[in-house]
Order: structure tokens, then sequence, then C-alpha cells
């Protein structure tokens, strides 16, 4: 194997054990001030039933210790900021330092979210600035935030538009998705307590307005549509799509997973959308952090506003306040008002561009996607011929003759220093290759990935069986992820 | 690049839009803002909020010390700036994080298996009742009055909407702990299962035992609910309990306003394929070593779309990492500690205190102020710069004369006395 590939060279780490096994009788890592009041006799003030012996086998470890494993454990991790992630649908752009900065800063870190409403201002306007910026990014006359995250906010919308149906004397039925969909939308409807009709995209990996004509009746409550749609097309019926579901009463929900492509550029509320999630850890560049927290803001238009979830913020003599009397509501759905210090760190991404500065960043992330797929267009088959928006998408079928698939590839990539894409999503697309870079990367970034993936190409002509095995140069090889499945151990023990 | 893509300018790159679909306008918002003056907006907004005030807030929300390491650790960009870790080769820090913070919340919990977490607390009780109803295939809750009211309101909203059937059952106005008498009543044969809270809202221990007993006998499963993790230092575990979901806010999560916080979901094993969410699992690479993927993903939505045991895509990855920091440094003995410290605060601050219920609790409790309404005592409080408890007539229409208190690890003995010269 050579020792440089692609943007890497395999460096050393720390082989680390886990917390139980570096556990030691005895060892201890805090620090308490001592106690200023009488200890209490915890039998006593409890009930000797209700004390507890010990915390069996719970790690026993030293301050060195613990920043020694957690620091081993993240230098196994790829993140953004060692380089291209780029995940389709999951815009994994830079997420600025300053946001994490003013999140910590006392004042709001340490408000209790029953502190009273006068010594709550400051978290209260901040609230009503990103709902007010987030309505005019959406096109949207209102706006909630308190869904913890994207399916959550999938969840919320859903509700609203079966509240408001029921307010019109029906709920409906059915919820329209489209084949393409990401499977939130389907599993959303379900627990929202509604079926599912699946909409079968046409030859472009667009909505057919013909099919949904023949399938919109007055059954149907919504359709959920993610625009760009996940083939990173934008739907260009979608006013017609619209109109469609509206003349039969139908609600027309919009998945804003791709709200990166819009942002300054179309507004959901101007084509036709009624009711929009929007991913602030995608769009609004707050941390992924391996897997959460997220925030999953919804915007409405006027109609469905009564609806949204209790309590909603006003303003009376120039002071917020939490309104819960709100007798329309779905009622509420998270405790408090929402993943709070997400929704800082969201207000600041969008402070830091302002009104023109989004509008740039949207057409660098159209740039970069357009610009990855006319590189890679000659080696990778392009899966639908219309113009690409913020991601471009491949299928696999020229590596599958050589017994390659999107898996493989991915895993390769990873031999070259790069996050893979986003592996066989959407399901309509053989063997689909999702790429979104993002508005985040350079031109030099871009070129190195593209020259990863063409070496690769041309590894799978030469030598397709070293592609199948890879990775290569990750400290771990390919992980058996059938036996895990098979003979689950989802803890350590003893 | 234009060249590359064959486009002319930029604005080609979105000209195949319908016309309709445009933005005929600029986006109405200031122009960007350096980060001085961002930094100096938030400073100034955080100035409106509470400052130096001592707190006596609990209610789902505690106030503990952060030790510095848990935000030393969740700031490495290899934490915060990843993804969902799908690739397993190159997110086995995650990974194995994930899987520690597994076996910590069994350990802690007393139950076989647990999921990478929940959004949080409130929003884990119905996963935890949907959970319950797949187990029975039945379709009614009975949920403890005495449940953090909020959890509540979250329940009944996901109830409503997916045609099952929430009914309360009261407590006990001596002791504060569910009325045992009044859930026997209401427990048949189309009980899925049976939700309380230990400590409850009151900060009273239940007694699990007898609840899961009762509960089991109708053919129902027991779901036990806690907002306040550290009491799992010192309390009995709900080893008795089927399911057992709660918040983790007080593992050096900050109350950040009530958010991002990170909630847990645990079973025995024997349910392990009804849980919800993401679980990080145990297997080895092609050499042989040992290695960590996420696992059972037929569960989940990506995978199984209609069919999944829950729409949840997102966990709390980076705050259970704070939160699995935060066990580690305390570890065994310093959680015990820490439990320690907190009972024997909040017993300080309550001795002497006209305490309507006799259960036993851990660090927050129930008190009427003499000679106050528990508005006017707040207000005495705020103007010795101290928030006082929460008063209780928003929640509980019965208990207008009350607040709930809490004292921690942090809360100084000369507040404490303070607040105590307010109520008596």
């Amino acid at each position: 194997m050579p020792k440089t590939l692609g943007k890497i060279r395999p460096h050393l780490t720390q082989n680390e054990s886990l917390l139980f096994e570096l556990s030691h009788p005895g060892k201890t890592g805090y620090q308490l001030p001592e106690l200023d009041v009488p200890a209490v006799d915890a039998a006593e003030a409890l009930g000797g039933e209700n004390v507890r012996t010990e915390i069996e086998h719970f790690p026993e470890v030293s301050e060195v210790e613990v920043i020694r494993h957690f620091t081993r454990l993240s230098t196994w991790n790829y993140g953004i900021d060692l380089g291209l992630f780029p995940l389709g649908s999951c815009t994994m752009k830079y997420n600025p330092r300053i946001n994490e900065a003013v999140a910590r800063i006392e004042g709001l870190a340490w408000a209790h979210p029953y502190q009273p409403e006068s010594l709550s201002q400051g978290a209260m306007e901040i609230a009503a600035v990103l709902e007010q910026y987030l309505g005019e990014i959406f096109g949207m006359d209102a706006v909630t935030l308190q869904p913890a995250a994207g399916a959550h906010g999938e969840y919320t919308g859903i509700m609203l538009v079966r509240a408001y149906l029921e307010s019109q004397g029906n709920p409906r039925k059915k919820v329209l998705v489209p084949d393409s969909a990401h499977g939130t939308n389907p599993a959303t409807a379900i627990i929202a307590g509604y079926e599912v009709a699946t909409l079968k995209s046409n030859e472009q990996g667009m909505i057919d307005p013909a099919v949904l004509e023949a399938a919109v009746d007055d059954t149907v409550a919504a359709m959920m549509i993610t625009n760009p749609n996940t083939v990173g097309v934008f739907e260009e019926n979608i006013v017609k799509i619209a109109g469609i579901l509206h003349a039969k009463g139908a609600q027309v929900y919009m998945d804003g997973a791709n709200l990166n492509a819009l942002v300054g550029v179309a507004r959901p509320g101007d084509f036709g959308i009624d009711v929009l999630h929007s991913n602030l850890h995608k769009t609004f560049s707050t941390p992924h952090g391996g897997g959460g927290p997220g925030a999953g803001a919804v915007g409405v238009k006027s109609h469905l506003e009564p609806f949204l979830p209790t309590p909603r913020l006003r303003q009376a003599n120039g002071q917020w306040t939490w309104d819960y009397n709100c007798p329309q509501s779905i009622g509420r759905v998270r405790a408090y008002y929402g993943n709070f210090g997400v929704l800082v760190r969201a207000l600041a991404y969008i402070m830091a561009h302002g009104g023109p500065g989004l509008r740039n960043a949207t057409l660098d992330a159209l740039l970069n996607a357009n610009y990855l797929r006319a590189k890679l267009a000659p080696y990778f088959q392009i899966a639908y011929n219309a113009p690409s928006m913020h991601e471009c998408v491949f299928e696999d079928t020229r590596q599958e003759s050589k017994g390659v698939r999107t898996g493989d590839i991915a895993k390769r990539l990873i031999d070259y220093g790069f996050h893979p894409y986003t592996v066989s999503f959407p399901m309509i697309v053989h063997g689909a290759l999702m790429i979104e870079p993002t508005e985040t990367e350079s031109k030099q970034e871009l070129d190195a990935f593209c020259e990863s993936l063409i070496a690769i190409a041309n590894e799978i002509d030469t030598d397709p069986e070293m592609v199948k095995h890879a990775p290569y140069m990750t400290r771990t090889s390919r992980v058996d992820e059938v036996t895990a499945a098979r003979k689950p151990i989802v803890r350590w023990k003893p | 690049m234009l060249d590359a893509c064959g486009l002319k300018s930029l604005d080609d790159l979105y000209s195949h839009l319908p016309a309709e679909a445009l933005f005929p306008r600029s986006l109405d918002i200031p122009a960007g803002k350096s980060e001085y003056e961002i930094s100096d907006y938030f400073k100034q907004q955080a100035a409106k909020n509470a400052n130096g005030y001592a707190s006596f807030l609990g209610a789902g929300v505690y106030a503990h010390y952060r030790p510095v390491l848990c935000d030393v650790v969740v700031s490495r960009g290899e934490f915060l700036t990843s993804y969902t870790p799908y690739q397993a080769e190159i997110a086995q820090g995650t990974l194995t994080t994930i899987f520690e913070f597994q076996t910590m919340v069994c350990q802690l919990t007393g139950m076989e298996v647990a999921n990478a977490s929940m959004y949080d607390g409130s929003t884990a009780v119905p996963e935890a009742a949907m959970m319950a109803a797949r187990v029975t295939g039945r379709h009614k809750f009975l949920v403890a009055s005495n449940l953090h009211p909020e959890y509540r309101e979250v329940l009944d909203t996901a109830a409503r909407n997916a045609q099952l059937h929430v009914e309360p059952f009261g407590y006990d106005s001596k002791t504060g702990t569910i009325d045992i008498a009044g859930l026997e009543s209401k427990l048949d044969k189309d009980i899925a299962c049976v939700i309380l809270q230990s400590p409850n809202f009151f900060g009273i221990v239940e007694n699990i035992k007898q609840a899961s007993e009762l509960a089991h006998k109708h053919g129902a499963l027991l779901v036990v609910v806690f907002s306040e993790a550290v009491s799992l230092g010192l309390v009995e575990p709900p080893r008795d309990a089927d399911i057992v979901v709660g918040e983790l806010q007080s593992f050096a999560i900050s109350p950040s306003y009530g958010g991002p916080f990170a909630g847990i979901i645990a079973t025995k094993e024997k349910y392990m394929r009804q849980i919800p969410g993401r679980l990080v699992g145990e297997t080895k690479d092609a050499d042989g070593n040992r290695a960590f993927c996420l696992t059972l993903s037929t569960r989940e939505q990506h995978i199984r779309r209609e069919k999944a045991t829950s729409n949840i895509c997102t966990n709390q990855a980076l705050i259970a990492l704070m939160a699995t920091v935060f066990m580690s440094v305390y570890g065994k003995q310093g959680l015990r500690e820490l439990a320690e410290q907190n009972l024997a605060k909040a017993h300080y601050l309550a001795k002497g205190l006209d305490l309507p219920f006799s259960g036993p609790f851990f660090n927050e409790f129930v008190a009427r102020p003499k000679g106050r309404t528990p508005e006017e005592a707040n207000a005495a409080l705020l103007e010795k710069k101290i928030i006082g408890g929460l008063p209780l007539g928003r929640f509980f229409p019965e208990l207008k004369d009350s607040l709930l208190l809490c004292a921690t690890e942090m809360s100084k003995r000369a507040d404490i006395d303070a607040v105590k010269e307010v109520l008596l």
C-alpha cells in the first residue's frame, strides 16, 4: 500500500479500552465542595428500601484517564473540521465557532425555563427575532420553534394539518408521499394517525401532475413534498401540484431538509406550500454533533397559525410573554420552548450572513453541486438529466458491471480521506451516490474529492476486488454489521 | 467553475425554476454582522435575563455544577462536527461513546437495554407509551397526575393524534405519592401501561414495586419516568419497571432555557426490538478487532418507512456525550456523594417549613409559605437576588398556596437560610 493516498497519510492512533475496562475500585476524578449543611442519613430520609447499595460496575477512573479516554476516541472520528462531508440531504456545512461561544454565555446557558418572564426577556427576544427571520426566509406567516428535530417538525406539521382539517369538519384519511421521500415522511404520517399512499415518481425523478391528479380525492389530507426533492431536483411543476392539492381541499406539506438550495432564491410560502419544517442543524449550520441535537422549526400560512403548539410568543407593552391561551392549538410537542441553545446558534448564523449573505451561500451551494456533477459525469452515470440544485445524484450502474456497488465505492472513498456521500438513497435510484458538498467547500477541496472518485472509478476497472474490501487506510477495517444485527450486543457486561 | 458547469453566470444556476416560484426581492434581514457584533448582541440579550441570582427552581430542570471536562470533550471538532455514525469505520469515536452511554444508562436505571438517547424526557414519554401499546396490543394508558405536567401535555398531544386513550389517576393528598387504590380501580385488560414518575413532580420517591405488581397483575407494563437523574446516584433504581424513560439534563447539560437536553429510554432485553431510535451494537471489523456500529436498524424509519417503530431519526448524541463525560468524571463514588449533598441541602432547606406532603423526597419538595402567597414569597426573594420555587397553582389548582422548591449541591447555605426566612 502507498503511504499517501488522496489527501491522507496514516498516522499513529492510540488503542483505548472501554471506561468499564479502565475502571479500578476507588479511583475518582471529581471534586465536590465541603458540605456546608448537616449530612443526612439517606436510609432515614428516604427509607432503607429506597436507597441503592451502589451503581454496579459504574466506572471509577481518574480525571486524566477521562480526558485521555475521550480524546483518544475523538481521533477515531471524521468531522467537517477535517474535510468535505458530502452526505446528500444532510447539509454538512461548516459550524462557525462563534455560535458555540454565544450559546454558552452565562445569561443564556443558565436561563431556567421557569424563571420569571421579566428575567427572561433576552431569551424570548432571541426566539422572537429567529421566528421573524425564519418566517421571512420561508415566506410563511408564523413559525414555531418548539420541535426538537426535523422528524419532530414533520410530526408537528402533520398534526397541524389534522387539526386544521378537523376544524373544517373532516380530518381525512390519507397522506400522499412520493417514492423518493425520506423515510421519516411515511413514518411520521403513520404516528400522526394517517394512512400512507405512495406516489410513483416520473422518469425525471419528479412528481407527475397527471399521476397526482388521479391520486387526489377528498380522503387525502396532505401531500408531503421535499423540494428540491431527494434527487436534488427542483419540482418544476410545484405551483401546479399545489394547485391540484388545494383544489381538492388537501394541504401541501414541505420537508425542508433541502432548504439550503432555496434560501433567498425561492420561498416555499410563495410556491404553494402551506406548512414546512426546516432542520436548523442543516441549513442554519448548527452542529450535527454525531447525531444531534437538532431543531425542527415549523412555518405555516395564516390559516394554520391558530393550531400551532402552545405556548406562543407574544409581545404586550414592550414585554415578551408566553401565551398559553391557545384554544385551537394541537397542544405541546415538547416540554418548555424547544431546543433554545440550538436556536441561539441558528440566529447567530443568520445574523452573520444577513439577507444578501444567505443568498450568496445558496448560490455557492448550487455552484459547488453543479461543479461536482460536471466533473464526475464522465465517470459515473447521472441518475436524472434534470438540472441539479444543491446536490447531485449518480447511480452505480457502470461500476456494478464490475461487481462494485455504491457502498463499496463509499468505503474506498474513506481511504482517500473523505467522508462518503449518502449511500443507496433515494431508493428510486439504482445504487445511489447522493452528493451534497454545501457552500462551505473550496474549489481545491472539491477537486481533490473529484480526483479521488475518478481514481476509484479507474481502480474499479483494473482491480474491482480490491475496492470491494476497502477501507484499508483506516484504523478499523470494514465493520461486520450483519453479525451486529444477528447477535445484538448493545451494552458492556463484566 | 461556471465554465466547467457550462454556465455563464450564477443566476443560470436557478434559471430553470418556474418564474412564479422565484423570490422577486431581497430577504428583509439586515446585512451580515461581524463576529464581534454578534457576540455583543447575544451578550446584550443575556444581560436582560437573570444574572447573578441564586435559584431554587427545579421542576424538571436542575442547576448542577458542570465539570469543565464536559465542554472540553464536546468542543472537539471530531465529535462536534461529525454526523450520525452511518460509516462505522470513521465514526468509531462516536459509536464507542454511545455504547458506553447505553451501558451506563442500564447501570443507572437497572434496565438491560438502552438506546442512544431521545430528544428529551418529555418526548420520551409518548415513545414509551407507544412502545407499550406495541408490546401489549392495547391502547389505553394510565398516567399518574404527579407526572411532570408538561410531559403529560406532550403525551396528550401524541395520544390524541394516534387515537390512543390517556386516563389520569390521582395522588394521595397526604403523602404526595400515587394513589394506589385509585390506580387499582382503573386497571383492566385494556391498559397497555401505567406511567408514573419517581422521584415524582413533587420530588417524592414512589413505591415502584407495589405499582409494578399491580400493573403486571393486569397484564399492563410499568413505565417509570425520571426528570432528576442525580437521584439515581442514591435512590434504588426502578428495577421492576418494564420501560424506564427520563431526562439527563442534570448530567452537565446547561438549563439553556429548556433545551437542548437528552432523554433516555431503557427496557428489558425481551423488548429490545420494540425500542425506538438509534442503537449501537458491538461487533468486529474484518481484522477481528472489536468495533461498534448502528444496529437493529430494521426497526427504523429509513429502512422500514411507514412500518417503523417511530419516526425518530436524530438522537441527541452530543448532549448524550456530555452526560457520558459527566458520569465518567463523577463515577461510582462521585455520583453517590453528589446525590448525598443534594439530599442534605434539600432537607436542610425543608426543615421547619410547612410541607403538605409526608412522602420521602430527594432534592425538591412542596412547601407552603407562611402568611404569604407563593407569588408574594417569590417577589420578596427576588429583592434578595434569589429566584424562589415554582408556584404550583399553574399546574395544580389545589396546590395554589404552594411552591415547588429545589436545592442542589450549588445551593449555598446563606441563600438557603435567606429562603427559609421568607417562607417561615
